[in-house]
């Protein structure tokens, strides 16, 4: 279904209407990135397969835009390589690497119109005019901008630019798609539109796709597989829903949702399970340990505020583990959650949210409470920070 | 309601502009008002007022083949330095940090010495003993010195390093506000360099263009220190032509016609680059 170069990608659009059809894989084989000293991208391995969509997650300076310029060829890697479909991509410049890119601020050229923007890949393809039309409109069709071809991009809203800089990447039938922060500059509630926009396009065209984000709701949405990156460094890569409730590191753990963080012993473990007894006082029930930890080895908790139930007054320990005692400091009802903040034996704070289902109203400061897990083994342990 | 506020805002801006409007009066319309009350004037004693200096001027082969050839000066000098100050201004784009400081600096270095000095080097250059004629001398490239001074060619060559920069910082201006992100997009869409260039770099920099050729055209075609230095005794531009008539012949009524078709014969010019400049970036921001 893809052709092999762009030549012959151009010269018979398959294009994203055609149906499924499966996308080429892309292997990111041991990635390193060195600026002088500091290193940018740190051996990554990513194995991705054909008409995958995988978000590339992590804070600002992790490596993830380096990572995407690599892919474009925009960057020559230190080491490592870049495998599309089977071929290496290593020191073939961007204009012949066949990959589409869609920037943060979509990067359309101002002088032209929306069609002659779309049709510039085209174009630069040595496309006949008459079918550089064609397509072009099948294109904006696509994005549902069909009617809109003659305008100038600074004609259009931040949705429609969007919506075009996706029809121009696509006009070439790239064998990969890469979105860097495309959704960055949109406001809420056009963002999760185009979100949803977007992964239709990206299901119907069936194109590899790599989406570059620090937003990790996005992440979570959109993608089918997450590469969490870290200080240059892959930490996890792993469904959305492993990466959420079974976090591989410290730092996944506390990057992707929120969550607190509480000392303690590891007093047993083994493949099922964990038992911790935190230095605020209580035996926690874990899950399985992270990492190269055994009983008796300081560890961090890493405790998810919805995973947690206030109770007023203090009590003995239940099922789950003994339980912990604090004092309500904060109070905030958020709409669909409660959120309370409470001030634990050492001092350290533990955030809990509840949904506004299970309490009707917020605890005053001052309050003595007792802390519980929901169940057994939803806290996630690694050795000790 | 918003056009009363924005009304008396701008009546209270007028009067802080009301010294510099005076200057400008005083010091530049009113001569200029003078200027072409004299070229009206028939003889130098004013007895009779008329045509004549413009039907004198028009109908003279010489006089008409000085202006053109004034006019035709700026347009190589224009093309010589757009050609040579694009290149700078594109590689003062692609510079790291410390490139961009160093290609600023010797873009502005001329700036920092009088036109007279930077004329003279010019001078020292070009001449019969001067640089070029000794290297290619000593190189036992050439038996007799070429004439270099003294030549049309010299005189463009000069004219345009002179006016280098003011061809120069626009471009780099121009060039600075495109989006780098959109080379990448063509490049990544399947395009060359050479076609990334043509295609996006250069037109988005026509405005820069348009205003570096306008600023280098006005001051080559009026410089006339170093079009006199260089191009020596045989060679007559505007600026000389009006100088002698004032000042050697003291034909006053004549040289202000000149100076008048002169300054016409520049503002058609500067018209159309503007028109032009509008439509760029009309172009460029549509």
């Amino acid at each position: 279904m893809t052709s092999a170069s762009p030549t012959t990608a151009a010269a018979a659009p398959a294009g994203p209407s055609t149906g499924p059809s499966q996308g080429r894989t892309l292997l990111l084989d041991g990635i390193t990135q060195r600026y002088g000293a500091s290193v940018a991208v740190n051996d990554v391995t990513l194995d991705i397969r054909g008409g995958e969509l995988v978000a590339l997650l992590g804070p600002s300076g992790c490596g993830k835009t380096t990572l995407l310029r690599i892919i474009a060829g925009f960057l020559a890697q230190t080491k490592g390589h870049v495998i599309v479909g089977g071929e290496t991509m290593d020191g073939l410049p961007p204009n012949r690497r066949s990959v589409g890119i869609v920037f943060q601020n979509y990067a359309l050229f101002p002088h032209m119109t929306v069609a002659e923007n779309v049709a510039y890949g085209l174009d630069a393809r040595g496309v006949d005019r008459a079918t550089q039309r064609r397509e072009a409109q099948r294109m904006l069709d696509l994005v549902k901008l069909g009617h809109l071809g003659d305008r100038t991009p600074r004609q259009m809203s931040g949705g429609q630019q969007q919506r075009v800089a996706l029809a121009r990447a696509l006009a070439v039938n790239p064998s990969i798609l890469l979105l860097d922060e495309p959704f960055a500059a949109l406001d809420k509630n056009l963002r999760l539109d185009m979100q949803i926009e977007v992964k239709r396009i990206q299901r119907l065209s069936g194109i590899t796709t790599i989406l570059v984000t620090h937003d990790q709701e996005e992440a979570l949405s959109m993608a089918d597989r997450v590469a969490v990156l870290s200080q240059g460094r892959l930490e996890q890569f792993s469904p959305p829903t492993d990466v959420y409730d079974a976090p591989e590191s410290l730092f996944v753990n506390s990057f992707v949702g929120s969550a607190n963080r509480l000392g303690g012993v590891l007093e047993a473990a083994d493949r099922s399970g964990g038992r911790v007894r935190l230095d605020v006082g209580g035996v926690i029930e874990t899950r399985a340990p992270r990492g190269d930890v055994g009983p008796g080895d300081r560890v961090t908790v890493c405790l998810r505020p919805e995973h947690l139930r206030v109770d007023p007054g203090a009590a003995a320990g239940d099922g789950a583990g003994e339980a912990l005692n604090g004092v309500v400091e904060m109070g905030l009802p958020l709409g669909a959650t409660i959120v309370h903040e409470i001030r634990v034996g050492d001092g350290s704070a533990v955030k809990v949210a509840e949904s506004r289902f299970e309490r009707a109203s917020v605890l005053a400061p001052g309050t003595p409470v007792r802390l519980a897990p929901l169940a057994p083994r939803l806290a996630s342990v690694f050795a000790a920070a | 309601m918003a056009a009363t506020t924005l009304r008396s805002v701008t009546t209270y801006d007028l009067k802080l502009a009301a010294p510099l409007a005076l200057g400008f009066l005083v010091f530049f319309v009113t001569p200029l008002v003078i200027l072409l009350a004299l070229s009206f004037q028939a003889d130098p004693q004013g007895s009779r007022y008329g045509l004549t200096q413009y039907v004198h001027f028009l109908a003279d082969r010489f006089s008409l083949g000085v202006l053109g050839s004034t006019l035709w000066l700026g347009v190589k000098v224009t093309a010589l330095t757009l050609l040579l100050g694009y290149p700078v201004a594109w590689l003062h784009q692609r510079a790291p940090g410390w490139g961009k400081g160093v290609i600023m600096l010797l873009v502005l270095l001329p700036l920092l010495t009088s036109v007279v000095v930077r004329t003279f080097a010019w001078v020292v250059i070009l001449g019969r003993q001067g640089i070029i004629n000794a290297a290619l001398g000593g190189l036992g490239l050439i038996d007799a010195p070429l004439k270099l001074l003294y030549t049309d060619s010299g005189v463009v060559m000069a004219l345009a390093q002179v006016q280098m920069p003011l061809m120069v910082l626009p471009l780099i201006t121009a060039l600075s506000r495109i989006d780098p992100n959109l080379a990448d997009a063509s490049s990544v869409l399947g395009a060359g360099h050479w076609r990334t260039f043509r295609k996006v770099t250069l037109p988005l920099s026509l405005p820069g263009i348009i205003a570096g050729c306008l600023l280098t055209y006005a001051a080559a075609i009026t410089a006339f220190i170093t079009q006199s230095l260089i191009g020596g005794g045989q060679m007559l531009f505007m600026p000389m032509y009006i100088y002698q008539q004032a000042s050697t012949l003291q034909n006053w009524p004549f040289a202000a016609a000149i100076s008048i078709i002169f300054l016409a014969a520049v503002l058609v010019v500067v018209s159309v680059f503007t028109v032009l400049g509008r439509l760029s970036r009309g172009y460029t921001n549509a």
